[in-house]
């Protein structure tokens, strides 16, 4: 890891990404504020990052995946699975 | 004794007591519900296709999954050697001065005073979807694996066959689209 202090604005957004799944280091948020402090574009970045990561917050519970195999979904499998048991046999 | 027991392979029940169980493993991680029934119906053959190798050791159903797994990390594979279709726009200077610096047309606009409380509303989760639709696959995948999943990083690698540096890469771009795309899409408007 790079023990510089002052990081450019490409490495703040990285940290502040990895930060919203709480896996940036104690350091590296050092590295955030002070950057930020100074850098009203990454500041910008950071506050638009939180609200997506509470839009996807409110996401993960509305949405259920693109569902579950329907009956016929499952006809087909058999089908197609019966013929080739078939030829192994 | 129990630990003697031989598991035994029975096709013709596979469809009843793995379809499902399998199709939900492989849907969380792709993403995509012809897909994964594909990847499903591919492990079916390739475990029929393997049966002699299966020592009985472990149960049916883990063995199933541990084809499926494989067959997910090469389909993963196989979209992490495609180009992506969709052009990534970069926003930092990648040299020079400036190196590291966000560029200028691709500056972060703000949102208005607001943009907070503006948050829970049906039409912008709408398009925070359309957003996401439009990802490239594999940045699509691993971003829901661990924003919406919750999976460790370490998970994600493993599954996918990736680095650590890879992943938070591939979440690096992806946030930076999805702002963008938000920006682009619904606080401008």
């Amino acid at each position: 890891m790079s023990r510089k202090l002052l990081i450019s604005c490409e490495e703040a957004t990285s940290i502040c990404n990895k930060n919203q799944y709480g896996e940036a280091s104690t350091w590296d948020k050092i590295r955030l504020g002070l950057h930020s402090l100074g850098c009203v574009h990454c500041k910008t970045y950071s506050t638009q990052n939180n609200i997506l990561t509470k839009l996807m917050g409110n996401h993960s519970n509305s949405c259920s995946n693109s569902g579950h195999l329907t009956d016929e979904d499952k006809l087909d499998l058999k089908k197609t699975l019966n013929e080739k048991i078939k030829k192994v046999n | 004794m129990s630990n003697d027991k031989k598991h035994t392979l029975d096709p013709n029940k596979w469809i009843a007591l793995y379809a499902d169980y399998l199709f939900n493993y492989a849907i969380i991680r792709v993403d995509d519900h012809d897909l994964a029934k594909d990847l499903v119906q591919e492990t079916f053959y390739s475990g029929l296709k393997g049966m002699a190798n299966f020592r009985g050791q472990a149960s049916e159903r883990t063995w199933l999954i541990s084809i499926l797994k494989r067959k997910i990390i090469d389909h993963y594979r196989k979209i992490n050697s495609i180009k992506g279709k969709k052009e990534i726009r970069v926003n930092f200077y990648a040299d020079g001065d400036n190196k590291g610096s966000w560029i200028e047309e691709r500056v972060p606009a703000t949102w208005g005073d607001n943009a907070e409380q503006k948050i829970e509303n049906e039409e912008l989760k709408i398009t925070l979807d359309d957003c996401i639709e439009n990802l490239v696959e594999k940045y699509r995948i691993v971003f829901l694996l661990k924003t919406v999943q919750n999976y460790e990083t370490e998970e994600i690698c493993n599954e996918l066959d990736i680095t650590a540096s890879n992943l938070w890469v591939i979440i690096h771009r992806a946030r930076q689209q999805l702002r963008r795309c938000l920006e682009d899409n619904w606080f401008k408007k």
